[in-house]
């Protein structure tokens, strides 16, 4: 009885997050004005809940919302605009009428997704511009899986939606030449959303709390909308095999288990087949890319459990590979723990030296610690360890830290 | 720009520093915590503080002193401590809040500090 109504609720949610980012990208495509599309569909949205349970559902539900949407759009604007009052209402009627065919409206969502990681948009409000216009996420609980005081958020995505008004962000597919970069912006924008589900967020359920769920579905939008991008393939593979270990990463009391212990049965088989498949097809286009080197480490780390084979060199190879296309701190770290496991702690210590921005990044101090416990110098490595614990966020990561876990099986 | 962070704790939180089967965890995490807030350079100033059944109460009505023991009611929270950080930013304040080991079991307030007014 609960789980059918919990069956319906979720299929109610998952066809409004599929309609919502659709109509939003139709309603804003000609004015740019994402605010009023915004207001417009939740008009629309609010005379859906009152008259559908009476009269029905209507047979074509998106074309019922975005006539309703539409004519709430022109009434703001006439209201706002008196003079030009009869050249908005025939303007409205001329997008109503060409909307009328049912099947004719395309999906503009990818458009969207476009102006949302636009380059004159701040970086901080892509991915949160597109959780809210792409899934009608509320911008509550954006905030709070970006950790921002939900009063910034407010006003950063205000600003966002002014600015593609004002200056006139086009809602088009950029020219072919200019796609791979427009696109790599748009996908970390999703891949920030899926990392603000891993980091930020405490306790045992992540899933409770965070947006994976969401950004995984963006993934997966992104590669149906754009299915001969290999970079769009590639950062679904990675999502997928980070979201296959879910299971695997805590005890039941919610303690952190890192890689190299997880029990390689609980991971998800059907989430790493996808994910493989994603990745293969993706370098048939033989272009690589940082999300499909990201997916092809991913995808070596899972092998290396499960065959028990010491993938550590071509993953150091991989980490190089990585760090030309994405010099990032969190990869520069990841690629110095890789080579510090290959066996050249030496190079590996100077490499995590090297990565800037460090001070307060708990990673680094994590890595400096299983890269010190493997050199065996153990005062040092527990001292980082500690700083590492101090600037975590995850109580199951903290207690991990101070019990030395990263000290694992170095020198034992 | 300095920011206060209040640091509330469940009764049941505070109470594991006194549990010899959970004081060596709980003492361990704000030892880390406030070692990183040290060594980061973000910290002004801070301090634990000892639980309310140690808590003296005093206020001055209509000339009359009223001194009473513990703090003014039952809370489902209770202040454990307090830090004085130097952060660019609410944002920035808030990645130090949520490393706090309270902020599972209990809150963290967060408060701008009133700058000094203008000489």
């Amino acid at each position: 009885m609960d789980e059918a109504r919990r069956e319906i609720a979720k299929q109610a949610t998952l066809a409004a997050r599929e309609s919502y980012g659709k109509l939003i990208a139709i309603l804003a495509s000609r004015t740019r004005d994402i605010a009023a599309a915004e207001d417009a569909l939740a008009d629309a949205f609010a005379a859906a809940i009152a008259q559908w349970p009476q009269a029905g559902v209507p047979t074509n539900p998106i074309g019922w919302l975005l006539t309703v949407a539409r004519r709430s759009a022109g009434h703001a604007l006439a209201r706002r605009q008196t003079a030009d009052r009869s050249a908005t209402m025939v303007q409205m009627l001329a997008d109503e009428r060409r909307d009328s065919d049912a099947d004719s409206f395309g999906d503009d969502r990818l458009k969207l997704m476009f102006v949302c990681a636009h380059p004159a948009i701040a970086v901080d409000a892509q991915a949160p511009l597109m959780l809210q216009t792409v899934l009608g996420l509320d911008a509550g609980r954006i905030a709070a899986s970006f950790l921002v005081a939900p009063a910034s958020m407010g006003q950063r995505l205000v600003r966002a939606k002014r600015r593609i008004r004002d200056a006139g962000i086009a809602f088009v597919i950029p020219e072919p030449a200019e796609i791979p970069e427009r696109l790599s912006a748009v996908l970390s924008a999703i891949y920030a959303a899926y990392g603000a589900a891993w980091d930020d967020v405490a306790g045992a359920d992540v899933r409770l709390a965070g947006l994976a769920d969401e950004a995984i579905w963006l993934a997966r939008l992104t590669v149906q909308l754009a299915p001969d991008q290999p970079e769009a393939r590639g950062l679904l593979a990675l999502m997928l095999h980070c979201e296959a270990r879910r299971g695997a990463r805590r005890g039941p009391d919610g303690s952190f288990i890192p890689l190299r212990d997880q029990d390689v049965a609980l991971w998800s088989r059907t989430l790493i087949k996808e994910a493989e498949a994603a990745l293969r097809t993706a370098s048939r286009a033989g272009a690589p890319g940082r999300f499909q080197t990201e997916a092809a480490i991913q995808s070596l780390h899972a092998q290396q459990r499960m065959t028990g084979e010491r993938l550590y060199v071509p993953l150091t190879k991989l980490y190089d590979v990585l760090a030309k296309f994405a010099p990032t701190t969190g990869v520069l770290v990841a690629r110095a723990v890789a080579l510090a496991e290959s066996g050249d702690v030496n190079a590996a210590l100077s490499q995590l030296e090297e990565a800037p921005g460090a001070e307060t990044y708990q990673p680094w101090w994590a890595a400096r610690a299983r890269i010190l416990w493997l050199n065996g110098q153990e005062a040092a490595a527990s001292e980082a360890a500690a700083r590492a614990a101090g600037l975590s966020s995850d109580p199951g990561i903290r207690r991990f830290l101070l019990a030395q876990g990263y000290r694992g099986d170095a020198h034992r | 720009m300095q920011y206060m962070l209040l640091f509330n704790e469940t009764p049941e939180e505070q109470g594991k520093r006194n549990d010899p089967a959970q004081a060596e965890a709980y003492w361990g995490g704000w030892t880390a915590y406030m070692g990183a807030l040290a060594q980061s350079g973000v910290m002004v100033s801070g301090n634990g503080l000892q639980p309310p059944e140690v808590t003296t109460t005093l206020r001055v009505e209509n000339g009359a002193r009223h001194v009473v023991d513990g703090p003014f009611a039952d809370t489902k929270e209770m202040l454990g401590g307090y830090v004085i950080l130097e952060a660019p930013d609410l944002d920035a304040a808030l990645d130090w809040a949520a490393r706090a080991p309270c902020v599972t079991a209990g809150s963290v307030e967060i408060r701008p500090v009133l700058p000094p007014p203008a000489a």
